[in-house]
This record gives structure tokens, sequence and C-alpha cells, in this order.
């Protein structure tokens, strides 16, 4: 049963931070901010704060659970238990559970998995803060950590959410729109190919509906994109300043 | 139609062209049909003035993939029943037989493996075999003339996919510690560094200089900037 919101989620078409249903919050991507992983990011999209890592290619332990012809991705998605207003008890959820192996399923799609066989590719994410958008934000995280880690893939991944409040599609729920309002459409996509590799709906969402919310993810995925690219040069931006 | 310069930094995804008389891309990539892109974040390196060109596509970052024949500098971390289990800082772990360390015959029964190598010991070790399908992938030996153990000196580790630059363009790099420091640096394929000086003091910084050229690893006139700052070290340490 969803209850009421305790503030208006739409009032004059803004919403309750101010923003106009197609805008997305400030987005803020760092590279390499782990110095013993392998590879790691940090990245917020508004209050939501992720921080990934990424360990591998490398011998796993437990031996027994390598595949003789690729490697294996294991991905542990954590909410700290300081991340919400209410301390998360910090054993883990049937949710971060869930979301775990849907962003291993996403990732999966893009890395080169053959080319390191009988190893695995260990990403932790851990949420920070929560603010709505975890598991989207989680994603462009993890991408971001993989590449920093050398790791071969095909493409980057941009995690984006869009949601409704009653009729209208908004882009990159915040926690109330999430908790109170009447849909939400997490989506990640690999940018250059405009691959769909993770998509999971809460709600009742017309056709169009739906159409209108992945064309509105598309487009912000452009700036989150462009975003990621800045920040994996910039450790070598030096180079063009000659 | 070469979608890339000289020096310029891609990233996973990227275009980099496609088949062409012009050019031949190698490298980081893969290949979708005709058309060739960037597997990992890398830096082009465009070869030749003659077509056809190479156009190199450099990762910047990167996991050590074994190769038969490589030197590398292994850590012992296990004592097994007829050899040792070395951490080669690779995602595969390394063994060394028994028979591939030492020329002398070994009894296997009566011998003690840790009078030979124990836990921690550190080998500067050659790559015989890499076989997916063992239990241990990759199989050492320390039985040529400048292998073995290693006993004094620095060992350094840096990402093994900048261990070109540091060895510098037919040992260019590493030479120039010999020659002006009088320090061997001895360079693992996977990405750990032997120092030894004839002068301990300077094993620090020689350690600092190759941390350095790791971290400027992509940007041109390395090869100067580093001689700059040998000369600078030894004015001021009043080295000949």
């Amino acid at each position: 049963m969803v209850k009421q919101s305790p503030i208006p989620l739409l009032t004059d078409g803004k919403r309750v931070d101010g923003r106009l249903p197609e805008e997305h919050r400030p987005v803020t991507m760092q590279v390499g901010v782990l110095p013993n992983a392998n590879g790691s990011a940090l990245v917020a999209y508004g209050n939501t704060v992720v921080l990934a890592a990424v360990y591998g290619p490398r011998e796993p332990i437990p031996r027994y659970i390598t595949v003789p012809d690729k490697a294996v991705v294991r991905v542990r998605y954590h909410m700290a238990p300081f991340s919400t207003d209410d301390r998360k008890n910090p054993a883990p959820t049937r949710r971060e559970i869930e979301i775990s192996k849907v962003v291993k399923q996403a990732l999966e799609a893009v890395v080169f998995l053959e080319q390191y066989p009988k190893s695995t590719i260990d990403v932790f994410l851990e949420v920070l803060q929560a603010d709505g958008s975890t598991r989207v934000t989680s994603i462009t995280a993890a991408s971001l950590a993989l590449a920093d880690a050398g790791i071969p893939m095909r493409d980057l991944v941009v995690g984006v959410s869009v949601g409704k409040i009653n009729d209208t599609v908004i882009v990159d729920l915040n926690k109330l729109e999430d908790n109170y309002g009447d849909g939400d459409l997490p989506i990640a996509i690999a940018y250059r190919n405009n691959w769909v590799l993770l998509m999971q709906l809460d709600g009742v969402w017309k056709p169009s509906e739906v159409k209108r919310g992945l064309e509105l993810a598309f487009k912000a995925a452009e700036n989150i994109y462009r975003n990621m690219r800045e920040a994996l040069k910039g450790r070598y931006m030096a180079v063009v300043q000659q | 139609m070469l979608n890339v310069t000289d020096r310029m930094i891609v990233l996973p995804g990227d275009l980099i062209g496609g088949k062409s008389n012009d050019y031949v891309i190698v490298g980081s990539v893969y290949w979708e049909g005709d058309k060739a892109y960037a597997a990992t974040v890398a830096m082009i390196n465009i070869k030749g003035d003659v077509k056809p060109m190479e156009v190199q596509v450099i990762p910047l970052n990167g996991a050590y993939k074994p190769r038969q024949g490589d030197i590398v500098i292994g850590y012992v971390i296990d004592i097994l029943v007829n050899g040792w289990e070395v951490d080669i800082k690779s995602p595969y772990s390394a063994y060394l037989p028994i028979n591939e360390a030492t020329l002398k015959p070994i009894d296997v029964v009566t011998a003690d493996l840790r009078n030979i190598l124990n836990v921690s010991d550190i080998v500067l070790a050659k790559i015989s075999d890499f076989n997916l399908a063992k239990d241990y992938p990759v199989t050492l030996t320390i039985k040529e003339s400048r292998l073995g153990r290693i006993e004094d000196g620095t060992v350094i580790e840096i990402d093994p996919v900048k261990v070109p630059r540091v060895i510098g363009k037919k040992g260019s790099m590493v030479n120039m510690f010999k020659d002006e420091l009088n320090c061997d640096v001895t360079v693992g394929q996977n990405g750990r560094i032997w120092v030894r000086c004839r002068d301990k003091r300077d094993e620090l910084f020689v350690s600092q200089t190759i941390k350095f050229i790791e971290r400027e690893s992509h940007q041109s006139g390395l090869m100067d900037k580093v001689k700059a700052i040998i000369q600078s070290y030894k004015s001021t340490s009043g080295l000949p």
C-alpha cells in the first residue's frame, strides 16, 4: 500500500527539489580513488554516493568457483549502515542480493570474460549515501572502476533511472520520488551500441509511458557518459597541455 | 579511415579505424566486422612514416598476462611436496618444481625444501610453461645463470603495463641507471623491479625515479626528464 508523500512530489511542474521532470541531478565522478584496488571510482548522482572497487582478474578463493573458459564476475552491492536515515543493518538483504545479481548480469554483457579464463573479477559497490537511484549509480561506478582496472570491455555502461509521478514521467528519482512515486524504471545502457543491459520496472505503466521513459533515459545518459569520459581521461589529461 | 591521432587517449568502445592498406591496428582492441574498437583505456601510438603505418593501442592499465619465456620476479608463498608456490602478481598462480630449482640432483624423500627456498624469499625466475589446464597454470624455472634467489637490493612494484617504458627503447632507460649511478636494474615482465646499487643509499632514489617514470609513462620527453633528475641528484649528493 502506497502511503501518501509527506510533501507534494510535483507542484506547478516542479519536483520537490525544484527540478523539472526531465532534469537529472548534478553528477560528479572520480576515478582511481582507492590505490589498493586494481580499479576504483566514486560517483554521486545528487546526494546518492556510491564507491566502487574492482579487484581482478585474480585467482579466486575458493578456487572451485572458476570456470575453465572464462572469468567469473562477482558483484557485491551493499548499503553502508550510515547510508540511510535509519541505520541499515549491515547483513545482506534480499534487495541487496537481487541488485548484486542484476548488476553482475549487466557487466557480464560487456566485459571480455574469455580473455582471463579460470580467474575472477570482484566488483564491490558500497552505497555511502542513499537518496534514490542507488542501483544505477552503482552500475556507472562499476563501469568506471572496471575501465580504471584495465579490464577489457566492449563499452562503458551508463546507469539512469526514470520514474512516474501520476502521469508525468521523470528522470533520476530521489528517495522521496522512489518511495512515494507511482513508478520506478532503472535502466543501464551500453552507450555506444545503445544496448540495454538492465531494465527493471516497478509500478503500473502504459506502453507510451515506458517509451517516453526510455527516450528520456537515453537522453540523460549523454551527459553522464560525457562525465565518465572526462573522469577516465582526467588521469592522463596533462598530455593535452603539451 | 583512421579515427584517431597520435598520443590520443581512447576509452573502451571508441572507434579506432577499419581495415586499410594504409595502416594496421594492433594492441588492446576488438573487432566488430571490419571495424576496430578500443577495449581498454589506452593511448594511441602511430609508428612509421611509410605505409602501412602501425597504429598501436597501448593500454594504460591492466593485469599481467604470463607468457612463456618472460623473466619475472616472484615471492615464494608456500612450500609443497615437490616444489614451491610463487606469487607473480598475476591472475594465475605459479609453481616452481624442485627439479627446476637446482642443478644438483635432489632426493625428494630426504631433502628439506626450506634449505633451498623458504616462504617470503624473492626469486628472479623465467616462465618455462603457461598452461591453463594445470592447477598451477604457470611453471617457473630458476636453473639459468642469472636466475635465482634475490638476496640484496630493493624490489619495487609497478603496473605491468608500464614495464616497456621503464626499460626504454633497446634498454636505454635501464642502461641510464647503470651508466650514471652504477645501479643494476632488473625489470620483471610482471611489474616487479629489482634494484641493486653499489651504494645502498642510491637504491631509494632509483626506486622513486622508477615510480616517477610509471606515473608519467604516457608523457613524451621522459628520457630527458629522467636524465635531468639523475643529474640533479648526482650533483646534490656529490657523486662523480
